[in-house]
C-alpha cells in the first residue's frame, strides 16, 4: 500500500468568492481603502487650513462638486460598514467576565452602538 | 418514519489507481431522522464496501467524522438529512490532503497541537502530600468553553488563512494554548508564547471568524485568538517600552 | 525550540486602537464633510472655527490622534487585504503601506504645528 496524498490547492486570488462568509469578510477588510482615502482627505484639508483662508476656501470649493459628493457618499458607506462590523465582534475580541458569568454579547455590542450614537450626536450638535 | 431517496455524491480518491479525485453518486434510501453518517454507513454496508471514511462515536464527541457536506465543514454524525435536499455532496475536509476517499492526512494538525503544549504546566511542582491545586468556579469558567474542543478540525477546514498559509498554527491549537494559559493552575504561558506569538502563530489570523461559525461544540476559537493577540501586544509593549516591568 | 516572537504587535496595537476610534468617529466626520460637499458648510468646518480648533493644543491632540490612528489602522489592514487578494510580496507591501502611514503622520504633525 503506497501513500500518495492528494492536495487540493486553494485559489490564492479569488478564494473569497467561494463562500458568502468569506465575501462578507473581504467586504469588511476593503473598508480600509475608504478609511485610508478619507484620512488622506483630512490631511489635505489640514494642509489647506494651514495655508490660510484662501487655500481653505479653495479646498471647500473643490469639495463642493459631484466628485466630492460621490467621494463622501462612498466613504460614508465604507465607514458605517466598518463601524458595524467592528462593533459586532467586540464581545469576541474583549469578553468581559463578571463573577462566574460572561456579560452577554448583545450588551457589549449594544453599549458600543450607544456610545457611537452619543458621540455622533455630540459632534453633530457642536459641529453643525 | 418517512423514507427518502437521497442522491449521495461522494468524493472518491484511490491513491493506488487515481491521479485525481472524482465524484461517485449513490442512491440511498434514507430515513428522515438519519444523519449523513448513517447514509454513508448504508453505502458501506449495502452498496460499496470500498468507501473509506473515519467515524467512531456517532454522537459528536470523538470528532473523527468531520467532512465537507455541501461545501460546509460538518460532523457527518451531526448533519441531519432533513436539513438537506435530495442531493447531498460529501467531500473530505477542505485544506487537508486527501489520504483516500473521505479520509484526510491530519499529521499537520496533530504536530501543531503538540507544539503548543496543550496540557497543564504547573507553576511549581509540589509533592502529592502538599495537596491539590485548587481552582474556584470563577477561575474554571474563564476557560471552560475551550475545554469542549474535540479536535475535529472543522475550524481548520473553514479557515481561509490556513488554506492560504499552511504554516499557520491555526484556530484549535491556538485556542487550546489559550485554554491552558487562562488556567489559574498553569504556569506555562511563556513556553507557549514562543510558538503562538511567532510569525506563523496567531498573527496569521485575520479574524475571518469562520472557525467559530462552524464549530460543532460552540467553542469560539476566533475569540481565543483575538484575546491572544491583545495579550501578545500588551506583552510586546511592556517588554520594549517598559523593560523594567519585565519579571 | 526557540522561534522568534513576531514584531507584529507594534503595528497591531495602532491597528486595533485605530479600528475602534474610526468606528466611533469616522462616520459622523464623513457626514460633516458630506454636508460641506453638498454646499452646506457646517460651522465646525468654516475657516475661523476649524482654525481656532486646530490652534488649540487640545484640538491639535484630538486631530492628531484621530488621523494617526485611522491612518495606521487602514495601512495595516490594507497590508493584510492585499495578501488576501493574492499579493504575496508582503515585505514590499508592508514597506509601502507603512511608508504612506509614516508620511501622513509627519505631514499631519507638520501642518498642525504651522497652525497657531
Amino acid at each position: 500500500m503506497s501513500r500518495k496524498p492528494y492536495i487540493r490547492e486553494m485559489s490564492k486570488t479569488n478564494w473569497f468568492f467561494s463562500q458568502p462568509r468569506y465575501t462578507r469578510y473581504m467586504a469588511r477588510e476593503v473598508t480600509c481603502i475608504f478609511i485610508l482615502a478619507y484620512t488622506i482627505l483630512l490631511i489635505f484639508a489640514l494642509k489647506n487650513l494651514a495655508d490660510g483662508p484662501e487655500a481653505y476656501a479653495g479646498f471647500l470649493e473643490a469639495l463642493n462638486s459631484p466628485l466630492g459628493i460621490l467621494f463622501n457618499l462612498a466613504a460614508l458607506v465604507g465607514a458605517v460598514y466598518h463601524s458595524t462590523s467592528w462593533f459586532n465582534v467586540t464581545p469576541q475580541a474583549m469578553p468581559i467576565q463578571r463573577g462566574e458569568e460572561f456579560v452577554p454579547g448583545n450588551i457589549i455590542v449594544g453599549a458600543h452602538y450607544g456610545g457611537w450614537a452619543l458621540i455622533s450626536l455630540i459632534v453633530l450638535f457642536l459641529g453643525v | 418514519m418517512s423514507e427518502r431517496q437521497i442522491q449521495l455524491e461522494v468524493l472518491r480518491y484511490n491513491p493506488e489507481t487515481d491521479s485525481e479525485p472524482r465524484f461517485q453518486t449513490y442512491s440511498v434510501p434514507c430515513l428522515n431522522e438519519w444523519v449523513v453518517l448513517d447514509a454513508l454507513n448504508y453505502v458501506k454496508d449495502n452498496l460499496d464496501p470500498t468507501v473509506s471514511y473515519r467515524w467512531s462515536c456517532h454522537m459528536a464527541v470523538c470528532g473523527s467524522c468531520g467532512m465537507m457536506v455541501n461545501g460546509e465543514p460538518k460532523l457527518a454524525c451531526k448533519a441531519f438529512i432533513h436539513e438537506y435536499g435530495d442531493q447531498i455532496r460529501v467531500e473530505p475536509l477542505a485544506n487537508f490532503p486527501i489520504e483516500r476517499d473521505l479520509v484526510t492526512v491530519v499529521d499537520d494538525f496533530i504536530g501543531k497541537l503538540a507544539s503548543v503544549k496543550p496540557y497543564l504546566i504547573p507553576k511549581e511542582d509540589k509533592p502529592v502530600s502538599a495537596g491539590e491545586y485548587k481552582q474556584s468556579p470563577v477561575e474554571l469558567k474563564t476557560f471552560k468553553q475551550y475545554t469542549l474542543c474535540i479536535n475535529c478540525m472543522l475550524c481548520y477546514a473553514a479557515c481561509p488563512q490556513y488554506g492560504l498559509v499552511p504554516e499557520f498554527i491555526g484556530p484549535a491549537a491556538i485556542s487550546l494554548a489559550h485554554r491552558y494559559n487562562q488556567d489559574s493552575r498553569d504556569g506555562g504561558r511563556e513556553q507557549r508564547q514562543e510558538v503562538i506569538a511567532s510569525h506563523d502563530g496567531v498573527w496569521e489570523c485575520s479574524f475571518v471568524g469562520a472557525c467559530s461559525e462552524v464549530c460543532p461544540k460552540h467553542v469560539d476559537p476566533a475569540s481565543a485568538l483575538q484575546q491572544v493577540k491583545v495579550a501578545s501586544t500588551i506583552d510586546w509593549y511592556k517588554e520594549h517600552l517598559m523593560p523594567w516591568m519585565k519579571k | 525550540m526557540t522561534v522568534a516572537k513576531s514584531n507584529k504587535p507594534i503595528v497591531w496595537g495602532p491597528f486595533a486602537a485605530g479600528g475602534t476610534i474610526t468606528a466611533f468617529v469616522t462616520p459622523v466626520l464623513v457626514l460633516l464633510t458630506l454636508f460641506a460637499a453638498l454646499g452646506f458648510v457646517p460651522s465646525l468646518l468654516t475657516y475661523e472655527n476649524l482654525h481656532a480648533f486646530a490652534a488649540n493644543w487640545l484640538g491639535k491632540l484630538v486631530i492628531f490622534g484621530i488621523i494617526l490612528l485611522s491612518l495606521w489602522h487602514a495601512a495595516h489592514r490594507l497590508r493584510v487585504t492585499l495578501h488576501d487578494f493574492g499579493i504575496r510580496a508582503d515585505t514590499w507591501v508592508a514597506i509601502a503601506v507603512y511608508f504612506i502611514a509614516s508620511l501622513g503622520t509627519v505631514a499631519t504633525l507638520f501642518y498642525l504645528l504651522r497652525i497657531s
